[in-house]
């Protein structure tokens, strides 16, 4: 089995991810390319679980999902309670962070 | 010149007085302090209830009260010591340890002796005069129950001073003393002259309270020990040089306090003080605590030629200075600063004479004690019948109007001038009899002081009492009331009978124990000398008669006079030399100490923070806010540490 296409698959998602995180305004947009990436590694862990033929880096991506799935809950509550305080789900809205 | 052996055997004297515990009448000698001391407490933090509180229309007779009680106690302990032996009559008690740190105690302690009983009778009894004065005297004043609350503050720590065992007991009555003068000075201190004479009386005292300071610390570092009579005991195993440092020391001390050269500046302005305040603080008691105090540590001075020649210079110098002042003032409590700085010149001069002086200088200072505060008085008396004015160019012919006043000032007069018979004559004629017999020079410019002192008392009295009215419009002169004529009367008397005291040398022997006593041959019999004094004090009243008392004297005072009278109108430059020698210099450095702090040492610090701040500044415009620069800046870390690892693992 090549692992080529499979990397190059993961890398594309991974990319195609972080230009959707960087250029991308509307939260849950951003959010659902947070996944993206996290989905892209996955793809990687277990790629080169079975290329080397341990387990490990399937456990990796168990451990992901786990993660992810507590995300969502934590990220899409900050979300929906911003959407309502400011009518907008857009995070250049939400820039309180600064002095 | 004191020859060696009687320097030594002076020293031996001092050692051979054994102080010895307090008993009977002498245990209660602490309430002479202590009942001042808790009447000015209750006048001064008591019953803070409104304006008309009973403390402010009684608290007057308190203070008097207190004073007077002070001077019983003080009465009966000195009839006690009249009564024993000669040997036993240095009295001490130990109240309570004040300091105890390490090696060095200080205890709160009383030592009542011959000089000590002498002074706690004199302050005790001229302060109640003047207390019971000042009723009459301040009695429309709205804030009278503070003054006599600083009064009898100033009773306490000058009675501190006095009684104490310690050098810095007597330290601590030293800066008691001066802040009631500070107070007192600048009692009305809505007045800006007041104000500013009190500041400057307090800040001249400083330099001489420095001096007196760092004695104490020499002998402590030198001897373990700042008990009185213990560092009389180990001076005479110290150096030549330790005695003669701390000679000098005490010496810059005493100047501070009894306004001498160079220390003299203060006392002149002081009188813008009430009048009472002058008489009392100014005149009779605090001024003379540097003469005390050259007297208390007589066994110092007798193991130091030097200190005690300097001590001579600057009674000497000072007795001309002051006299030289009293002669152009035409403000009348100025003119007679101006010769309370000269008295108290006479008796710097016999206190420097070592043994053969002290017990005159004592005697003087206390029969100036007794006219000077009649005089002051007298004067106070006088502005309170023209309405406060001071130039004596306004007053003339004040004899009918005032007879007693006239009379009790005129027989202070006598006894200032030294007329034969009253207490002055006695005490002066000690003091220039004494200074001829060690000192040419000394006793010539005594001498010729006697002479000036004549002159400008004479002139005092004759624009005063004598002469044409010239007095301003509206001014009606009047007597005082008898609260303030009664302690004229007995000043006047003391002024004439204080000279009993050196019948058949009676304080020569009295303080022998405590100064030591030394006689000298005069060149000449004595009454040679005396009249050689009363020729001199005649010449300067004929003078003075012939100057005042036989022109017109103008209201205003003439411009076009000698720079002699010029010079004497401006305190013989005191404050001109200051100011060049002292305070445009010290205005200088502490300008340019301020330009280096703030530019140089501030400047640094600032600019450090200023770095920071602006550093700080710049880095903030990177927090955006923006979560997607966020991201940006995380991918971009990201990016750069993963290049980073692959260029480490290619190469």
């Amino acid at each position: 089995m090549s692992v080529e296409p499979f990397i190059g698959l993961s890398a594309l998602l991974f990319t195609i991810g972080a230009v959707g995180v960087l250029v991308r305004r509307n939260a849950i947009v951003v959010f659902m390319c947070v996944e993206l990436m996290l989905n892209a590694c996955n793809l990687a862990f277990v790629t080169f679980a079975r290329a080397h033929g341990n387990l490990d880096g399937q456990i990796a991506a168990f451990f992901v999902m786990v993660v992810a799935a507590a995300e969502v809950v934590v990220g899409l509550a900050i979300i929906v309670s911003i959407f309502r305080t400011r009518r907008s789900a857009s995070v250049d809205d939400a820039s309180l962070l600064k002095l | 010149m004191t020859s060696l052996s009687s320097v030594v055997l002076a020293a031996t004297e001092h050692a051979e007085v054994v102080p010895v515990a307090a008993d009977g009448v002498f245990s209660w000698v602490w309430l002479v302090v202590a009942i001042p001391a808790i009447s000015a407490a209750i006048l001064l933090i008591g019953d803070g209830a409104g304006d008309h509180g009973p403390l402010d229309r009684f608290g007057h007779l308190l203070g008097t009260a207190a004073s007077i009680a002070s001077f019983v106690v003080g009465l009966v302990a000195f009839v006690a010591l009249l009564g024993r032996d000669a040997a036993e009559r240095a009295i001490t008690q130990d109240l309570w340890t004040w300091i105890q740190v390490g090696g060095f105690d200080v205890t709160m302690s009383v030592y009542y002796d011959q000089l000590a009983a002498l002074f706690v009778l004199l302050i005790t009894g001229v302060g109640s005069l003047i207390h019971v004065y000042s009723i009459g005297y301040m009695a429309d004043d709205p804030r009278k129950r503070r003054f006599f609350g600083f009064l009898n503050l100033f009773i306490a720590a000058m009675l501190v001073l006095v009684l104490a065992g310690d050098y810095l007991v007597l330290f601590l009555g030293w800066e008691g003393v001066g802040l009631a003068s500070y107070l007192l000075i600048g009692f009305w201190q809505e007045k800006r002259s007041a104000a500013v004479a009190a500041k400057k009386a307090f800040i001249v005292n400083r330099v001489g309270d420095l001096g007196l300071a760092l004695g104490i610390m020499l002998m402590f570092a030198q001897f373990g020990t700042t008990n009185i009579h213990e560092v009389g005991l180990n001076v005479s195993n110290a150096s030549q040089s330790v005695a003669t440092a701390l000679g000098l020391l005490l010496l810059l001390g005493a100047c501070g306090k009894s306004a001498q050269v160079p220390l003299q500046s203060w006392l002149l302005d002081a009188m813008e003080g009430p009048t009472p305040v002058s008489a009392l603080i100014h005149a009779a008691t605090m001024v003379t605590a540097g003469v005390y105090l050259v007297v208390r540590s007589a066994a110092i001075y007798d193991l130091s030629e030097v200190a005690r020649t300097a001590v001579m210079v600057v009674g000497t110098v000072t007795l001309l200075f002051g006299a030289w002042i009293g002669c152009a003032k035409d403000d009348i409590k100025k003119a007679l600063a101006g010769s309370t700085m000269s008295q108290i010149g006479y008796m710097m001069l016999a206190a420097g004479l070592g043994p053969a002086g002290y017990a005159f200088a004592i005697f003087h200072l206390i029969t100036h004690g007794f006219f000077k505060a009649n005089m002051f008085l007298g004067a106070g008396s006088v502005m309170h019948g023209m309405n406060d004015d001071v130039n004596m160019r306004h007053y003339g012919a004040l004899r009918k109007m005032m007879p007693v006043t006239f009379v009790t000032f005129a027989i202070g007069y006598l006894a200032i001038i030294g007329f034969p018979g009253f207490s002055g004559f006695f005490s002066k004629d000690k003091i220039i009899e004494a200074a001829f017999a060690t000192n040419f020079w000394a006793g010539l410019a005594a001498l010729i002081g006697a002479g000036v002192t004549a002159f400008y008392m004479t002139r005092v009295m004759i624009l005063t009492f004598f002469g044409d009215k010239r007095w301003r419009e509206g001014v009606h002169p009047h007597e005082s009331p008898k609260i303030m004529t009664i302690p004229l009367i007995v000043l006047a008397a003391l002024s004439i009978a204080g000279g009993a005291l050196t019948f058949s040398s009676w304080i020569s022997d009295w303080l022998a124990p405590v100064t030591g006593e030394e006689h000298h041959d005069l060149p000449v019999p004595a009454i040679v000398i005396t009249a050689v004094i009363v020729l001199v004090v005649a010449v300067g009243v004929a003078l003075a008669y012939v100057l005042f008392g036989r022109r017109d004297v103008p209201e205003t005072a003439p411009q076009n006079v000698s720079v002699f009278t010029r010079a004497g109108r401006a305190d013989l430059y005191g404050d001109a030399v200051n100011e060049a020698l002292l305070m445009r210099p010290g205005q200088y450095l502490t300008r340019s100490l301020v330009y280096v702090d703030g530019s140089g040492i501030d400047g640094a610090v600032n600019g450090t923070a200023e770095l920071v701040g602006d550093g700080a500044r710049g880095l903030r415009r990177l927090q955006t806010g923006f979560v997607r620069t966020y991201a940006a800046e995380i991918f971009g870390g990201a990016l750069v540490l993963v290049l980073a690892l692959l260029a480490v693992n290619l190469a």
